[in-house]
């Protein structure tokens, strides 16, 4: 068991005008699930590589437990990576194709079944152990993968997008076992993904990373409810945050022909700016009667709700096309028809988040 | 969501419209066998089928979306920089079943003729040095790969089709699902797909050692760790730094032949010398394979693998020194070479008989053949007449390569699918047991995978 350490990590690409990573810091908790999420080139798997010794690291350091390994080799730090791909081969039984690693780090036998064992156990494949792998399912596969990697019993699981490859339904059925064996496991494990629903429901923690930097590390539902700054707050949540500028006025933020209110305090921290944004979350808003206006333009009833899709009220044609769409949740007793015109106001005010446009970042509390 | 009356999109550079009337709306598992060929290819997770119209074979994998346009891409940069892959031909999207729902999209590649997977290789029989040359192989396309800035990501012998070279091997990357191109590999890139490589080779070494085609002298651990030196050394050779004293200057030409050997053509070569001359440093920059190749196909339109050239380019400097013509320009040697010496070769195998070698490996095994009569015989054996004791003697007896079926490569065993070896092998297992994993799943409602069930999140956190 250990924790994981980054240091003003940093990693720069040769010949690249920017690093690939810049100056991390992040502390994983010994046997937390610690997700890195973010948009292509955002240097997460940068990160989990240099974690796992692959790639240099230029300044700063990474620790596990006590020990620096920043420049440790990646067979010497006692971690196990779990691949996106993985084959299983046809003429081994299940408990071969579990345990080749280790025979291949010269385990001995006893000790390799034993392990095996275990692994299976609390995969739930003990009673395939036996079988040739031919005629499993792709989540018993999966799950002969994530084997492999328990079985070499490391201080720190990495995995770098197991489900990307993996069709819809076993991609969310994968993600709660998995959340479930780390769980029981106890063993701290970085994850990383492309797919902020994926982090949201699997993490502990989620990190959040854009152009090489960490912009929030939090509990899923505070990177939800309280987004550090608009990327984040336009990155977690779906259907996502609808984010809305607005003119500072006396008493809060205008939009169109309506003055969202606004506390002192948050506008007292506005210095030098005529426009604000607001972030309201879909299921924040409630219909009323004074409000936002909503040209509504479609609705999608999904159970208990509906979702109602349009632009803000009072626009020109021309204005109209490059207007942010905007997305409420409502009952589905009573939705609006497509069409009409609507009032959307925060259902509650400390639901709704305020950001400089400026510097993008959060300035409610 | 019902999608009726919607039809499947080809996003393609080069189409084939053969492949528009084929019966997209059924999943691959289900296609008449009309369509079909069964051929020996790796294990994969994904469903593969080759297909057939008219006289081209098709390889189709039915794969997510964003995996198969984007390696429908890798596989378009691979060959931009003339990189060994397959071809990638299309992706069809927007596939609709009989009953309105989704199919997964297919990525279209085209069958690499005359090309061996490995499994089929190995259930022929192998000998343990050709083991060897298949490694070697395989450690030469990483390096081309690495050279161009491609992270492949799920190096393995599946991944890879070979094809006859010479007495060597030639490899082909099949699969590039979890490649990423960047502009250079950093150390840490190419050692992440090192890593990869031993663990998945150690595996399927030891899969194959478990069906009992593995030779037993070699071992899977040596294996594995012998690709390793064997990279280390070849990208040693073709990216490392060499200093020597002013005095050696030759080592800089010693240096460009040793590279021209490994099958690579210099391009670029920094040269920096210390400020009083003693000392002179050198490091190529821009290496480029297929040095033999090249210069054959300058000389004689020939487009035939490296090895095989470098046999072929000797076979026409003998040519030349034996007809006295050194004086004669080169290319003016190369079309005698081409009209007198391979092509009479080439139109001496019976038509029936082309399936089992391409033209430049009969050439290949013409020559081997004739210097081992000529020893025999004690005298030189005329090459039309070693021709046709080839074709007698060696090649009548060979299998077809050029499409090799499933049936015909000789394993013992009976494959429960033969157009889906990665289901493995007919085998008298009983009933699968309860998987209480999977019963617990089926019970559970499964929400639409991009949408956040923040209520449900808040609940299970509380």
């Amino acid at each position: 068991m250990a924790t994981v350490s980054f240091l003003d990590a940093t990693r720069v690409y040769p010949g690249a005008d920017h690093p690939a990573v810049d100056k991390l810091n992040l502390e994983i908790g010994d046997g937390e699930f610690m997700v890195l999420v973010g948009p292509s080139g955002c240097g997460k798997s940068t990160s989990l590589r240099m974690l796992a010794g692959l790639e240099e690291v230029n300044a700063g350091k990474i620790t596990i437990g006590d020990r620096d390994v920043t420049d440790l080799p990646p067979k010497d730090r006692d971690i196990a990576m779990v691949f996106q791909n993985y084959a299983l081969y046809p003429h081994m039984t299940v408990a071969d194709n579990m345990g080749f690693a280790l025979k291949m780090a010269g385990v001995p036998k006893a000790e390799r079944d034993q392990r095996v064992l275990e692994a299976a156990h609390l995969l739930g494949l003990e009673t395939f152990l036996a079988r040739k792998p031919k005629a499993l399912s792709g989540g018993q596969r999966q799950r002969v993968a994530m084997g492999r990697a328990i079985v070499r019993q490391p201080q720190v699981f990495l995995m770098d997008e197991p489900l990307s490859n993996l069709d819809a339904k076993l991609r969310v059925s994968t993600r709660t076992q998995i959340a479930a064996l780390q769980t029981r496991l106890g063993v701290t494990t970085v994850y990383v993904t492309h797919d902020q629903v994926e982090a949201m429901t699997m993490g502990d923690r989620v990190a959040v990373l854009k152009d090489g930097l960490l912009q929030q590390v939090d509990s899923p539902l505070t990177l939800y409810d309280q987004p550090a700054n608009l990327f984040v707050a336009g990155f977690i949540g779906s259907p996502a945050m609808n984010l809305i500028t607005g003119q500072v006025v006396e008493g809060g933020v205008k939009v169109g022909d309506y003055t969202v209110p606004v506390p002192r305090d948050v506008l007292a921290k506005v210095t030098d700016e005529k426009t604000l944004v607001l972030g309201i979350r879909p299921e924040a808003f409630k219909i009323a009667t004074e409000g936002i206006g909503l040209d509504v333009d479609v609705v999608e009833e999904t159970g208990a709700d509906a979702y109602v899709y349009g632009t803000l009220s009072g626009l020109t044609d021309d204005e109209k096309l490059n207007a942010p769409q905007i997305v409420a949740r409502v009952s589905a007793r009573t939705p609006p028809q497509r069409g009409t015109t609507v009032r959307l106001a925060p259902s509650d005010p400390s639901n709704m988040h305020v950001f400089s446009e400026k510097t993008q970042e959060r300035l409610s509390a | 969501m019902v999608y009726k009356g919607r039809v499947p999109r080809f996003l393609s550079s080069r189409p084939d419209s053969r492949l528009i009337p084929l019966p997209w709306e059924l999943p691959l598992t289900e296609w008449p066998i009309e369509h079909l060929v069964a051929l020996p290819r790796g294990i994969s997770r994904h469903v593969v089928r080759f297909i057939k119209v008219g006289s081209s074979v098709y390889a189709a994998k039915e794969v997510i979306e964003s995996l198969a346009i984007h390696e429908y891409r890798m596989l378009t940069d691979l060959h931009r920089t003339d990189t060994p892959a397959v071809e990638p031909l299309a992706v069809v999207t927007g596939r609709i079943d009989p009953d309105g729902l989704p199919l997964d999209p297919v990525l279209i590649t085209r069958h690499l003729e005359f090309s061996l997977p490995y499994r089929s290789l190995f259930a022929q029989g192998v000998r343990p040095d050709t083991v060897g040359r298949l490694l070697d192989a395989m450690v030469v396309l990483l390096a081309r790969l690495h050279l161009v800035g491609f992270l492949w990501g799920d190096v393995s012998l599946s991944n890879i089709l070979f094809r006859r070279d010479a007495g060597e091997f030639a490899a082909y990357l099949v699969d590039a699902e979890t490649a990423e191109m960047h502009e250079t590999l950093t150390n840490g890139q190419r050692e992440h797909d090192l890593t990869i490589a031993t663990t998945n080779l150690y595996g399927e070494f030891s899969d194959l050692e478990a069906g009992q085609m593995l030779d037993a002298s070699l071992d899977p651990q040596k294996l594995v760790e012998s690709i390793l030196t064997r990279y280390r050394e070849l990208w040693a050779e073709l990216t490392g730094a060499e200093e020597f004293s002013g005095q050696e200057v030759f080592r800089i030409e010693n240096r460009v032949r040793r590279l021209n050997a490994l099958g690579f053509d210099v391009a670029e070569l920094a040269i920096d010398t210390s400020s009083d001359g003693s000392k002179i440093r050198i490091q190529p920059k821009v290496v480029d394979a297929g040095h033999h190749t090249r210069r054959l196909l300058r000389l004689t339109g020939l487009d035939v693998e490296e090895h095989q050239a470098r046999r072929l380019l000797n076979d026409l400097d003998t040519f030349r020194a034996r007809t006295n013509q050194s004086q004669v320009d080169e290319p003016v040697v190369a079309h005698q070479w081409l009209t007198e010496c391979f092509q009479p070769v080439v139109t001496a195998v019976p038509p029936e008989l082309r399936g089992k070698r391409e033209s430049a490996q009969i050439y290949h095994e013409v020559l081997d053949y004739r210097w081992y009569a000529s020893q025999r015989e004690q005298r030189e054996v005329p090459l039309l007449d070693a021709t046709h004791g080839y074709i007698h003697d060696v090649l009548q007896r060979l299998p077809d390569e050029a499409m090799t079926d499933t049936k015909d490569i000789g394993d013992e065993r009976q494959l429960a699918n033969p157009y889906d070896p990665s289901q493995g092998f007919v085998d008298d297992e009983g009933p699968m047991p309860v998987d209480p994993w999977e019963t617990a799943a089926d019970d559970e409602p499964t929400s639409a995978p991009g949408f956040l069930d923040i209520d449900a999140l808040r609940a299970r956190r509380r």
